[in-house]
This record gives structure tokens, sequence and C-alpha cells, in this order.
């Protein structure tokens, strides 16, 4: 064992124990981001804090909920809204911040789409979003469950059904993931387990994981531009602040961060206690009843694109069932996100407006996907199937052409 | 400068997106209906200027109404246990003691001279349905004797006010059929009679503040063939001021924390104001070295 001497601090204790000095370093004043961002660079860090707002509040919740058919609804609704000091607090909390987590997770993933911030080198980045996005939509998902409301129940039923059409293996698949044939007491129990456990935890591994991926290729910029950010931090660590391209994430990036953040707090909590019903369907106050199917059912915001490029296909073509590809789209959907840096073959790491073609696909994708969600919502009859159909054909035909898009623009900038 | 036309151009996205899937997918979903009627303009079988006798209303309510009824408060009892009485009759009759102060007078009238007409539920005991009204109608009472009994019904009821009131008005207008759970209010109709008697057991009200919303039940309990066409549910022909007293006792059973919550909502928006301006200000002395 090495020689301790006795340490003349207490940080210095620390220090020789835990080398506390040198790990703050490495992780905090030494850490190098660009200097030219805007405030879209600290959305990761109101992801963070997002994220530990519904873990605390979660915990909360848990000490009061009863995850039984019976009980569920009642311990909401009651006990936690109505009985328990401040129980209410942490619901209009949990609720609202699981919705306003996604409002950042998507404004996060743009930004990244925008400024081509999965490519060259930072494609790992891009992986370990995704398999962030994957696991938050199914923390939403089985989380929506849990108050045993009417759309908790059939949002979960049509959902869960959706994996019937998968060929051979559905009809099973779906008595698997219910533990029943229809969704009951044992589906909201598993569902429970997955919420406040084993999901989480595989989100704080990702967390882990995405914050290490960022490290060797480091965080992209406004403008796209790749220098040395050893020589840029000499500089800055040499007293050439002002010369040098980056900041040490604190105090200076974090800094703007804490600035942002408490603004987007304020709005944060403007919603958490005087706008709320955008996260807590009203129709949910109604207790689950397997009899009686509500007029509308529609899952929760952020998953209405992708529910909508389901519904879109609601006719045959050439032979294979409308429903079949509504499955197979709304398996693309989910999954070609994720092969976005391969898709895209150009070169050029710039903000999308300064890509001669690409700027035209990303607003493409971006009205299209603001027309999924909205008609995702309506109900789908009429002329609102049709422009279902042609928004999810789109969002197809979109992901299709991006390889020759971003192809004809590699060739078209020469490589640069 | 850049940084505000960024904010600008993510704060019309997210609203439009908004604006789709709330303000308007609503409207889509629920279309507006006509606006509540408290006068229940559409009743005209009993000329209701005619000015009452309360005595001559309490000779005819003691002949008429009393068999059936209860008026607790100008001391006649309910005649059998409620249990009986559902069986008897289908659903517990009305104790008429509040009548006179929840029911809106026209619509009181009316009811007295035809009660399906005035509870719109022609739909239901149709001819054909085989279904009687429990009440008879008095279509045969001159206009001058109802107006006698609908004087004597108003002068026995008492005077209530606050969240007395609101509860007091709940009970009367809705607790024969709807249980309120969260405040251990259950129907005083027996569960069995009311299923028979209504076709489906009506719901438990103590989240419906919620589940519904007060612009909802404003128009719904006003006239709920207006919203669910076919429902069950009867017209009760509450006054105004009647009908803000029973959605207050939801919002008090159902919503107990909302004076709370938007108290303490605005000081938790004033100490994160204060946070995002001291942030700030330290953002931009931590920045002015680097830039
Ligand atoms: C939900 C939990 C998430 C957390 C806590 C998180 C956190 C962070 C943080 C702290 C950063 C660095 C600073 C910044 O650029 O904001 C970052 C960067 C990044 N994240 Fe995430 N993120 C999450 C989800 C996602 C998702 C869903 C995606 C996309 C699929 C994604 C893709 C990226 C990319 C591409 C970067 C690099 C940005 C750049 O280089 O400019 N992240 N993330």
């Amino acid at each position: 064992m090495a020689e301790f001497k006795k340490a003349d601090s207490m940080l210095e204790w620390f220090d020789q124990r835990l080398g506390v000095v040198n790990f703050a370093k490495v992780m905090m004043t030494e850490y190098w981001i660009p200097k030219n961002i805007n405030f879209l660079w600290a959305m990761g860090v109101l992801l963070t804090v997002m994220f530990t707002f519904l873990v605390v509040s979660g915990i909360f919740l848990l000490m009061y909920y009863k995850p039984d058919v019976n009980m569920a609804f009642d311990s909401v609704n009651y006990t936690i809204m109505q009985e328990v000091a401040y129980g209410w607090l942490f619901r209009h909390i949990h609720a609202v911040g699981a919705s306003v987590v996604f409002l950042v997770i998507y404004i996060h993933m743009f930004t990244g789409i925008y400024y081509g911030s999965y490519k060259k080198g930072r494609e790992m980045i891009w992986i370990s979003g995704m398999l962030l996005f994957v696991l938050f939509s199914a923390e939403g998902f089985s989380g929506y469950m849990l108050p045993w409301g009417q759309m908790s129940y059939w949002a979960a039923y049509v959902i869960t059904e959706i994996f019937g059409g998968i060929p051979f293996i559905g009809d099973e698949l779906v008595v698997w993931i219910r533990g029943n044939f229809y969704v009951s007491d044992s589906t909201l129990t598993r569902f429970f387990m997955l919420h406040v456990l084993l999901i989480p935890l595989a989100i704080l591994g990702a967390i882990v994981f995405h914050f290490y991926a960022l490290r060797f290729p480091h965080v992209n910029n406004e403008k796209g531009e790749f220098f040395d950010f050893d020589e840029e931090a000499e500089k800055y660590l040499a007293g050439n602040k002002k010369e040098s391209k980056v900041v040490p994430f604190w105090p200076v990036f974090l800094s703007k961060d804490f600035f942002v953040l408490g603004f987007f707090m304020l709005f944060f909590f403007y919603l958490v206690f005087f706008h709320y019903n955008f996260a807590m369907d009203p129709v949910n106050f109604d207790k689950a009843d397997g009899l009686k199917t509500p007029a509308h059912i529609y899952p929760e915001w952020y998953f209405l694109w992708s529910y909508e490029v389901l519904r879109g296909f609601f006719f045959e073509i050439a032979g294979v069932s409308g429903k079949d590809l509504g499955l197979i789209a709304f398996g693309i959907a989910n999954a070609i996100f994720f092969v976005m840096p391969w898709l895209d073959r150009s070169p050029m790491v710039k903000p999308a407006n300064q890509r001669p073609y690409f700027k035209y696909w990303f607003w493409f994708l971006m009205v299209d996907l603001i027309v999924l969600t909205v008609y995702g919502k309506l109900p789908p009859t009429g002329a609102n199937a049709w422009v279902g159909f042609a928004s999810s054909m789109t969002f197809l035909v979109l992901f299709a052409a991006l390889p020759f898009i971003t192809k004809a623009e590699a060739k078209k900038v020469g490589g640069k | 400068m850049r940084e505000f036309k960024i904010l600008a151009v993510i704060a019309a996205l997210v609203g439009i997106t908004y604006y789709g899937i709330e303000p308007y997918a609503h409207h889509i979903m629920h279309p507006e209906v006509a606006p509540a009627d408290f006068s229940f303009k559409t009743l005209k079988n009993v000329d209701t200027t005619l000015a009452g006798n309360v005595e001559n209303g309490k000779v005819l309510v003691e002949a008429n109404c009393i068999a059936c009824h209860a008026i607790d408060k100008a001391g006649y009892p309910a005649v059998m246990p409620n249990a009986d009485a559902a069986a008897s009759y289908g659903v517990v009759p009305p104790d008429l003691s509040s009548a006179g102060r929840i029911y809106d007078k026209n619509y009181l009238a009316n009811f007295i001279f035809d009660p399906v007409t005035a509870m719109h539920l022609e739909g239901k005991y149709t001819p054909e349905s085989g279904k009687q009204f429990p009440m008879p109608a008095y279509n045969w009472m001159s206009p001058q004797e109802i107006m006698d009994v609908v004087a004597y019904l108003q002068s026995v009821s008492p005077k209530v006010e606050g969240t007395e009131a609101h509860k007091a008005t709940f009970e009367a207008a809705c607790g024969r059929c709807h249980d309120m759970k969260y405040a251990g209010i259950e129907a005083t109709t027996p569960k069995d009679n009311l299923k028979t008697y209504m076709g489906t057991t009506p719901p438990d009200l103590s989240q419906y503040i919620k589940s519904r919303g007060e612009h909802y039940l404003h128009t719904f309990i006003n006239d709920p063939q207006a919203l669910l066409h076919g429902t069950s549910m009867p017209r009760v022909g509450l006054t105004e001021a009647a009908q803000e007293e029973v959605i207050a006792y939801m919002e008090e059973i159902g919503d107990s924390k909302k004076a709370e919550r938007e108290s303490l909502g605005l000081w938790v928006m004033l100490y994160t104001f204060v946070f995002a301006i001291l942030a700030y200000l330290w953002k931009r002395k931590i920045w002015s070295e680097v830039h």
C-alpha cells in the first residue's frame, strides 16, 4: 500500500483516497467545450435536470402508489392527489415533466440533425442518444398505464395489440407482453416493474454511455468547425481565454446552461401549476373500464407522429393489407433515425441552412412530422385518413431519398 | 440576436404543433353545442307569471305529493326507507325540501305538468317502450294550481349558503343516483335498482370535475341530451346558481388542492424567476472573460 502522509485539509484527505482533484479536472474544469455554441447546446443539461426531477418526484409517488387494478386509480387520484401533503405537486411535476422531457428530447435530436452532429466521428453519440430515445419512449408508455385511467387502459390495449401483427409469433407475443389475453392486473404489475426499475436503470446506464461517447469526438459547434482541442485548451490555460476556441465545462459552459435552465424552468413550472391538461389527459380521470371504449383513443402527444405512420396505411396495396403495411411503416419509422449517420452521405458538417440540398430535406421533415403529429390525434376519417396516408408516405420517401440527396450534395460541394 | 431567431423558430414550431393537438383537436372531437339555457324557454305549458298562493299550495301538496315524497324541512318525513322506496318506484323519490330553491321556477312548474318532457326523456319513455315514469303528469291541474304548489315549495325551502349549500344541492340534485366516493357519499338508491331503472349504473362523480371539466359540465347538467344524445340521465332543471353550487362541490371534492396549487404556483415561479435572473448575471460575468 502507498504511504499516506497526514492530510492538511479535507480536500487533501479526499484527494489522497479518491483522486478528487484530478477527477474534477477531467470531468469539469478541463473538459473542453467549443465556445461558439448557442442555447441549443444547453438541451443536454436540461435533459439531465429533467431526468433528475422525474426520478425524485417518482420516488415520492412510489411511496403511495399501489400497482393493483382495484387500487391504482384511487391511490393516484385520491391518496396522492388529495390526501398526502403535496402529493399533487409530485404528480404534476412527474406527469408534466414526462411530457416536457420529450419536447426537449425532440429539440435536442433535431438540433443534432440540423447541425450534422451525428457523423464524422460522432456516430456513437447519436446511437447512444437514439437508445435513450427508445428507452424514454418505453418509460413514458409504461408510466402512462400506471394511473389506470381510461386512456391508460385503451392506449395500452391498442399499442400492445400492434405486436399482434408480427408474422408467426404475433398472437403469442401479445399474450406474453400482457401476461394475459387482455390488458389486466398482470399487465399493470409488470409495466410497473419496468417503469420503476428496469427501464430507469437502463436509462441511467445509457446516459453514462452517452456522456462517455461525447468525450472523444467532442461536442459539435454552431459552424461545424473542426479544430485541435488540445491546442485550444493550451491557449485557454495559458490565459488567452479570448482567443481560445474552447471553454471549460465548469464554470463557463454550465453558467450558460444554468441561465437557459432558469428560463426553461419558469416555463416548466407554469405548465406544472397552471396548464397541465396536455400532459394529464382529462379522459384519464375516468377509471379504466374494459367494456367501455372511449370515443377517441390516442397516445401521448410525443407518440402521435409514429402512431400516424401506423394508421396512415388503411387500405390494401399489392395484396398486402393496410394493417401490415402500417406495421411495417411503423417499424421503419421507429428504427430509421438510428441509421441517420449512414443515410447522410454528404461529408459536410454544417448547419442545415448552409447545406445546398440538405436544408430542403430538413425543413420538409419538420413540416411532415408536425402534420403527422396533428393528424395522429384527429379522428382518421374522410380527408384526414388521406392526409395521414400522404404524410406517412412523405416520411418514408424522405428517408429513402436522403442518401441520394446527400450524395448529390457531396458531389456539388466536392468533398468539403 | 441569432439566439432570439432560433428561439422564435422553435416557439413557432412548438406553437403550431400545440395548437393542432390541443385546441384544434378538441374543437374537432368535441364540437360546440348550443349554450346552456337556464330559463328552459322551450317549456311553455304553464304560465309562470301567475302569482302562486302558498296556503292553497300546501293543501295541494298534502293531497298530491306527500304520498310519495318526503318534505323533511316542512315536517313530512319519508314514507318508507330508501331501499323500499327504490323497490317500489325504481328510484328513490326526492325529498322536496330544497326543490323550491334549486329548481328553476319555469322548469319546476312544467315538470309537475309533464315530467318526461321537462326532463327531455321523451326518447326513453316512448309508448312502445312500455316504460312509464314513476311520477304521473299533473296536466289536469290548472296553471294557477301548479303555481300554488311551486310557491309553497319555494316557501319551505331553507336558505343555505357557502360550502354547506354546495353539498346540500349536490345531494338533492344528483345524490339519488350518483356516488361521490371521495366524499364518502353513496347514491341513496341501491345499485341494483339503479341499474334496472337507468339501464346502466350512473358513474361515480368524484373525478368528473377533472375528466369532464367545468366547461362541459356547465352545458351537460343543464341539458344532458345536448352533449350525450340518448343518455338516460334526465335534465334536472337546476337554476344557474344551484348548478354552480353543484359544480363547486364537485371541485371541492375532486380538485381539493386547487387553491394550494395556484398560490404555491406563483411563489415557485417567482423563485424560479429570481434564479433565472441571478443565473443570467452570473453567466454574463463568467462569459465576459472569454468573449
Ligand atoms: C434523454 C436523455 C439525454 C440526455 C440526458 C442527453 C444529454 C446530452 C448532453 C449533456 C450532451 C452535451 C451537450 C449538448 O449538446 O446538449 C448531449 C449531446 C448530444 N446528444 Fe444527447 N442526451 C439525451 C438524449 C439524446 C437523444 C435522444 C439524442 C438523439 C438521438 C441525442 C443526441 C445527441 C447528440 C448528437 C449530441 C452531440 C451534440 C453536439 O455534438 O453538438 N441525445 N446529450
